[in-house]
């Protein structure tokens, strides 16, 4: 077996973030695609971990710090959109949302 | 050896945990696979010597924003959804897209794999932090103090805005 490199990791970075587009663009439920958005910053956190390890020095680990702060933010304020806008509109599809659209 | 063992059972987790996290067609079956995939990230941090943000990612990410998810799948009706097709018009579009994309991805990887100074195993590498959580904590509080405070206060503005976005209307006025 060969040995597990860097980019052993930044092609699995790779992979999850493909997985994670496809859920943002194909999908209709928005709880969906928020959970989607989770996918892709997790994705960078792997590839920023991988490098920090291979540089041997933690500037890597506390930028995925600060973004895990703001994926916590954008899944707040995301869900908090989802609340309001089933509220109003009873819909937690994203093409049912076309209130701009002509 | 061991460590090749768990690198490939942590990035199938992670990966079909994602995989499933997008397929799958009930919300709540999806944010079970994705607490999987999370476990695997989790896992794989493990392995790249991040002890502290393993901790935060079980806690953090499984512990508080899946339970956030969760409470909201609950929250929003989702029976009708259900029933409906899970896949917006141009869902093909989009996997052509990503699938040029991932050719593009592996084209530039595999072209550059002899070339790349990081494709050497990493069990190679000296001078690799010990004690994770003291250098982190050094790192953050010393060089990165302004990007922290910010990140404070970018916090705050989110928990004020979900408040007041979750609110009922009728309580506002």
């Amino acid at each position: 077996m060969t040995p597990i490199t860097t980019s052993h990791y930044v092609v699995l970075s790779a992979a999850l973030f493909l997985i994670g587009s496809m859920g943002i663009l194909g999908r209709r439920n928005i709880v969906i695609i928020l959970m989607s958005i989770e996918l892709l910053l997790n994705a960078v956190n792997i590839n920023l971990i991988a490098f920090s390890n291979y540089f041997g020095n933690v500037q890597g680990q506390v930028f995925a710090m600060f973004v895990i702060c703001i994926a916590v933010a954008e899944a707040a304020v995301g869900l908090g959109i989802l609340i309001a806008m089933f509220r109003n509109k009873g819909a937690v599809l994203a093409d049912e949302v076309d209130l701009l659209k002509w | 050896m061991l460590d090749t063992f768990f690198f490939y059972m942590f990035a199938a987790l992670t990966l079909l945990g994602g995989l499933f996290t997008v397929t799958l067609r009930n919300a709540v079956h999806s944010a079970i696979a994705l607490i999987v995939s999370l476990l695997g990230v989790a896992g794989l941090y493990l392995m790249q010597k991040a002890e502290f943000l393993f901790a935060v990612q079980i806690i953090l990410y499984i512990g508080g924003i899946m339970l956030l998810f969760l409470f909201v799948i609950m929250l929003v009706n989702l029976d009708e959804a259900l029933k409906q097709k899970q896949f917006n018009s141009q869902w093909a579009l989009a996997l052509v897209c990503l699938g040029g994309v991932g050719a593009l991805v592996a084209y530039f990887l595999a072209k550059g794999q002899g070339a790349f100074p990081w494709g050497k195993p990493i069990a190679a590498i000296a001078g690799a932090p010990t004690g994770n959580t003291q250098i982190l904590a050094d790192v953050l509080f010393r060089d990165y103090l302004l990007p922290f405070e910010v990140a404070s206060i970018l916090l705050l503005v989110a928990v004020v805005g979900c408040v007041f976005m979750a609110k009922k209307e009728s309580a506002a006025k």
